[in-house]
């Protein structure tokens, strides 16, 4: 009963430290909530990947049940899901991120 | 159809009786809502998972995406 999408999904998350699932991408988001992720990312320099949920309509909705998750942005540190934008915002505003991050290795980039 | 911050409210007490809830309409025209929810259930439980909570309380109730609503959820201090 294993669901292909969601091993893709899994098999993405854990082999990249940040993976971000938004609409648009870091050059152009399309939405004002996958945009205030991409800022607090490029904010604390850290090195990320995206995917463009607006070109898979397989992926938009199967990242919502990988993660029983009803929203896009998602981000996954080192394949856990850490949250959409709300909480993603909150942890930046009082240092868990960047704790965070730290906690499992992830430097920022010089 | 519409829902207005009172009735987001009632839908969140409903799942969550006891709760702590301030909902907020905030342009006035139900299009964009701001809840804070504080529980004793989600003593325990990271935010994921205090979210996630909130989200089913309200499943297919404010539009097809709850992309809406901002969220902040705690258990109380």
């Amino acid at each position: 009963m294993t669901n292909p999408l969601h091993e893709r999904i899994k098999n993405d998350v854990t082999s990249n430290d940040i993976v971000l699932y938004m609409k648009g991408d870091a050059m152009f988001p399309q939405c004002g909530f996958s945009a205030t992720v991409i800022e607090i990312l490029n904010y604390f320099k850290v090195d990320y990947k995206t995917h463009n949920v607006l070109q898979d309509k397989n992926l938009r909705d199967g990242i919502k049940e990988y993660s029983d998750w009803p929203t896009i942005p998602q981000l996954y540190v080192k394949g856990e899901f850490l949250g959409g934008c709300d909480i993603v915002r909150e942890m930046a505003a009082n240092g868990e991120l960047i704790a965070h991050f730290e906690s499992v290795g992830i430097e920022p980039k010089e | 159809m519409a829902y207005d911050a009172p009735q987001i409210k009632e839908l969140i007490l409903e799942i969550l009786p006891g709760a702590e809830v301030q909902v907020q309409d905030m342009r006035g025209d139900g299009s964009q809502f701001a809840a804070q929810v504080i529980s004793t259930e989600f003593i325990g439980k990271n935010r994921v998972q205090q979210h996630q909570i909130v989200y089913k309380a309200l499943k297919g109730k404010i539009g097809g995406e709850l992309h809406a609503l901002s969220l902040q959820t705690s258990a109380p201090e």
